[in-house]
């Protein structure tokens, strides 16, 4: 009798109460961002805030579900639930449904299933099980090759389906990986490539090789009598990066198709020539404007809940989904952003806290693997509707509109939650 | 370090994007530009525009109200068209197509359905109004003319055009703007600046109210009355008298330079320029290039001025010492130079002084003149640009720079402007023709009347201008300050008593005008035309240019009628009528009045246009108007004599 109540209380409430702002801040957003008519009904189904309002109840019958299922469950069936998955989206190929050129959805009457966004939390399950293997090294080369197809087999599979935003999703389980003892060149090549793919697009190849070799040689002339690094190292280095930055701009150039370029030259500001900059603005980078001048327009306090004229007008296209935030930008202005900025850094830092409180490393590996997750969507959404980084379709996680995103987003909560909670038995 | 890589990194994102929300939504909140906001509704108040009044305070332009009907497709709910078109006057076909067009321009924006409703029709419309969605009625301003004269001196109004939008940010699409006339040249005092109030809209995109409590609103600025100088009862003589015939005529009072009347012949009636038939009509006025009626022919046709350019002559003669008033050229009917002759009208061996060479218009004593000009410091090309520099001292040869929409350079040569002709040897008989204002002279009318402005004042002129007073501004200096010649107001005399002479017993002798003392000079000009590709001469243009009374002048004028033969024959009695009807308020040579209203040089005008050989000048017989058009006039003059109006 006593275990069982203070069953509830083995959760972490901390996590739970985070999980409710961001949902029900979301959902009056959406409901800001969507409805047109005079009279708002709550559970419409012809209304996108409406539908969001029955997908937040079904999401209280998930949340039961996946609390009441054993723990001990998602470690022994994470490798069946990781194959289930992976067919689910394999058989989009044959069944799926075309939506602005992804074809990404499935098709159950009126109502539609994006499997790409379970494939998140499943992936996040199978590389926990691959690490936590107890003959699993994360420093043995051949581990590593593992561990990158579990990651690389979804991420392809969502790339084929055009879906570019969800496949960047998957560069988050390099935190969990990171984390878990993969050698530290992978960051150092990781961030190198980042810094010279940049320099080579903005200032072309010229200069960023100029750059490298200052500063490549200039660290070699300055630590060899250390004896740590060879001259032939670094002009092996040296060449590599010169590689790279003329990859990178020949990759940008002849591979990636030019809806792409164009979003890539618009955010590093290449394109000088101002008719094509005013063609840019009227169309894909239409959004972006209008949404950094609705977040503009809300000022410190913003103009109230459901009276941000941008917003009531229409005239951020997507606004319920991907642009939430311009939303919550002009109607709660500064205020209200930080709020919500803050809302997430604070659920991101309890889970990670909590992930390094876990006894199994199991755990410990999913709960850094939801973190990296909603870290890269929380970074990418914001990022790109504040203009910081270029666009990329992506959901705010919780407080987008869409079933499959909120559902996908609150498994893979609460899978930790309950995976949480059984630590104390794990004594 | 492992464990802290990834809480770093959330802490630093978590961080930036609270710099960039600061930087956005309060560091540069307030580039928040509220013309761009769509969000705004931005509704102007327009002013209303400044009334225009004639010299006695007559009201010439007023306002009156327009209604338009507007439409916004997308709210059209089913209607009875049946009712409405018959409300609006129009049939079901029209009613599709205007709506189809509407909706193609836009299902979201406001187009006009149908423009200018008459009060009736708008009385009518209005009760029934709540029956059609969709549309509404929107009332404009537009221009009343309480008179039917005097359209190239007022104007009119239009809607801006594109390129007016590019060059001035204050207007707006459909916004109406001055066109011609003293509507353009003062449009920024008659329009005003209109006011502007932002609403904010809400998500029915219904208006809640004002945007921040009307902080950034903007009260209309009305537009100014104005007065102009044109005197409307001498204006309207002088488009009567011009009927039928091609030119103009400008009077100018020369102790202001107020430009008294400004008729340009052929002319249209303001009216019809407003309203639903503007563009319509505005096509037809535009399309007619034989008459043009909107070439204000009193400022912007160029003319040879003919004989009253003698008078430069003279005075520059004299101001240059090169002649004095009595001695004597003899003339052998014409002037001999070299092997070539210049034919004149006075007998043969005729000896002229100054003043019965002016009085006779002697060819000969002004080509000797001309040339004791340019030769007398043995150089031509010296001499002439001292010429020119005389010339130009008149106000000829450039623009008057004054407040008028439209004008002319005209042209006094110089030695430069022959260099390409000439380029290496120049003497003064190449330039002969200038002696009697023909070959390379040319002037406006309103150029020319300020030059008998200038010599009625005895050396110096006020610029020509058309504004008398806007409400509480004064004039700006450019038209209150004297500008003097280059000639010595001693040298006036002469020529003047020349120009008394004219009217005494000269050229214009018939034309005297009881208890007025008028100066006057003839002019008939030879000109040319390409008919049928090659030139043609035709009928003599008829010149005169007077002032009154010679002492202490009330005004001065320059009168060109295209093609009336001899100096005398048109321009001059419609001088003096118009000297007459200045000074006295009343005609008392109604022979004159008669004459010139009964005759039309509309078969002169044809002739070019006919296809066949025609003959000029003496060999032609005048064409009278029938009896119909001439009972119109004479309604016309009686009307207009009428104190009442």
């Amino acid at each position: 009798m006593v275990r069982d109540t203070n069953r509830h209380f083995k959760f972490d409430w901390i996590t739970i109460i985070l999980f409710l702002l961001l949902v029900g801040f979301g959902w009056l957003n959406i409901l800001s961002a969507s409805h047109t008519g005079a009279d708002i009904d709550y559970f419409t189904f012809s209304q996108p805030y409406g539908k969001q309002s029955i997908f937040i109840l079904l999401t209280f019958c998930i949340i039961i579900v996946i609390l009441g299922i054993e723990a001990k469950f998602y470690e022994r069936f994470s490798s069946i639930i990781y194959i289930l998955s992976m067919l689910s989206l394999i058989g989009l190929f044959i069944f799926g449904k075309n939506v602005n050129g992804a074809t990404s959805w499935y098709a159950i009457g009126s109502m539609t299933l994006q499997p790409s966004e379970f494939a998140k939390a499943a992936t996040a399950l199978a590389v926990a099980k691959q690490i936590s293997d107890l003959n699993t090294n994360i420093n043995s080369i051949k581990d590593q090759i593992q561990t990158f197809i579990i990651i690389i087999v979804p991420a392809l599979l969502v790339l084929l389906q055009n879906d570019t935003g969800s496949t960047i999703v998957y560069g988050a389980f390099f935190f969990v990986l990171y984390r878990e003892g993969l050698p530290k060149y992978y960051l150092t090549i990781g961030i190198s490539v980042i810094i010279l793919s940049v320099l080579a697009l903005k200032f072309g190849t010229l200069i960023t090789s100029i750059i490298a070799s200052v500063l490549i040689l200039g660290y070699y002339f300055l630590n060899r009598n250390k004896k740590k690094v060879t001259l032939l190292q670094s002009l092996f280095v040296l060449l590599l990066s010169i590689g790279v930055s003329f990859g990178v701009k020949f990759f940008y150039q002849n591979v990636i198709p030019p809806h792409q370029q164009d979003r890539i030259s618009l955010w590093l500001r290449l394109e000088k020539d101002p008719m094509k900059l005013q063609q840019m603005k009227k169309t894909f980078a239409y959004n972006l404007n209008e949404s950094e001048k609705a977040i503009r327009s809300g000022g410190f306090t913003g103009r109230g809940f459901m009276e941000g004229t941008r917003t009531t007008g229409k005239f951020v296209p997507e606004q319920h989904t991907d642009y939430i935030f311009s939303t919550v930008g002009e109607e709660w202005g500064f205020l209200g952003c930080s709020f919500v900025v803050i809302l997430f850094v604070l659920l991101l830092l309890r889970i990670l806290h909590l992930a390094e409180l876990q006894k199994s490393q199991f755990s410990r590996v999913y709960g850094y693997g939801v973190a990296s997750i909603i870290f890269i969507h929380f970074l990418i959404n914001i990022g790109m509707v504040m203009g910081l980084i270029p666009t990329i379709g992506i959901p705010l996680p919780l407080f987008s509109y869409g079933g499959s995103g909120l559902w996908a987003f609150t498994i893979l909560i609460f899978i930790f939650i309950k995976l949480d909670s059984n630590r104390i038995n794990e004594w | 370090m492992r464990q802290f890589f990834l809480f770093v990194s959330i802490i630093f994102v978590g961080l930036l994007f609270l710099s960039r929300l600061f930087y956005l939504q309060i560091y540069t909140s307030n580039e928040h530009d509220l013309f761009d906001d769509n969000a705004i509704r931005k509704v102007y108040d327009y002013p209303k525009r400044g009334f225009i009044y004639d010299r006695n305070s007559k009201l010439l332009v007023a306002n009156q109200p327009s209604y338009d009907v507007m439409v916004i497709p997308r709210e059209v709910e089913p209607l009875d068209t049946l009712e409405f078109c018959s409300l609006l006057k129009i049939n079901k076909e029209q009613f599709i197509k205007i709506y189809n067009r509407a909706r193609r321009y836009s299902p979201r924006l406001p187009s006009v359905f149908l423009s200018h409703l008459s009060k009736g029709d708008y009385a009518a419309l209005q009760e029934k109004m709540r029956k059609f969605k969709g549309f509404y009625i929107q009332k404009r301003s537009l221009r009343h003319y309480q008179t039917t004269i005097g359209a190239n001196v007022l104007g009119d109004i239009g809607e801006v055009s594109t390129s007016d939008l590019r060059r001035d940010l204050y207007y707006r699409m459909g916004d109406l703007k001055g066109k011609q006339g003293v509507e353009a040249s003062y449009e920024k005092i008659l329009r005003g600046v209109k006011g502007i109030k932002f609403i904010q809209k809400d998500r029915f995109n219904r208006n809640i109210g004002p945007y921040k409590e009307g902080k950034f609103d903007t009260i209309p600025e009305q537009g100014k009355d104005i007065t102009i100088t044109i005197d409307a009862k001498l204006q309207e003589y002088g488009e009567l008298l011009m009927q039928n015939k091609r030119g103009g005529v400008i009077a100018i009072e020369p102790s202001s330079g107020e430009i008294l009347a400004m008729v340009a012949a052929p002319t249209y009636d303001p009216n019809i320029l407003v309203g639903r038939e503007r563009s319509k009509n505005f096509t037809k006025l535009f399309n007619d290039s034989i008459a043009k009626p909107l070439f204000n022919r009193s400022l912007q046709g160029v003319y040879e001025p003919g004989s009253p350019f003698k008078l430069m002559n003279a005075l520059v003669g004299l101001q240059e010492g090169v002649i004095t008033p009595n001695e004597t050229v003899t003339c052998y009917a014409g002037y001999k130079y070299g092997n070539r002759f210049m034919k004149c009208h006075c007998y043969i061996g005729r000896r002229n002084n100054l003043i019965s060479g002016i009085q006779e218009s002697c060819n000969a004593y002004f080509a000797t003149t001309y040339r004791k000009i340019l030769d007398k410091e043995g150089s031509a090309s010296t001499g002439i640009d001292t010429w020119s520099k005389h010339v130009k001292s008149f106000g000829l040869g450039n623009f008057l720079n004054n407040d008028l929409y439209v004008g002319q350079k005209g042209r006094i040569p110089d030695r430069a402007y022959y260099k390409h002709i000439y380029p290496k040897t120049f003497y003064s008989t190449y330039t002969i023709s200038n002696a009697i204002g023909q070959g390379e002279v040319a002037t406006t009318p309103i150029q020319l009347a300020n030059m008998i402005a200038a010599i009625a004042n005895r050396g110096y002129y006020y610029t020509p201008h058309i504004i008398k007073s806007i409400e509480d501004k004064t004039l700006p200096e450019q038209f209150t300050k004297a500008k003097y010649t280059t000639i010595d107001k001693t040298h006036f005399e002469p020529v003047i008593e020349g120009m008394f002479q004219v009217y005494k017993k000269g050229t214009a002798a018939s034309l005297q005008v009881k208890d007025i003392d008028i100066c006057g000079k003839t002019g008939t000009v030879e000109n040319f035309a390409i008919v049928d590709s090659l030139k043609t001469q035709l009928t003599d243009h008829s010149i005169f240019v007077a002032f009154a009374p010679k002492n202490n002048p009330k005004i001065a004028i320059a009168v060109f009628v295209e093609n009336g033969y001899w100096g005398s024959r048109f321009a001059g009695k419609i001088a003096s009528l118009m000297i007459e009807k200045h000074i006295k308020g009343k005609i008392t040579r109604k022979d004159l009045e008669e004459w010139i209203l009964r005759h039309s040089l509309e078969d002169e005008y044809a002739k070019p246009y006919s296809g066949e050989p025609f003959r000029i000048n003496g060999q032609t017989r005048s064409q009278l108007v029938d009896d119909s058009e001439y009972r119109r006039l004479k309604r016309l003059i009686k009307t207009s004599q009428n104190p009442i109006n």
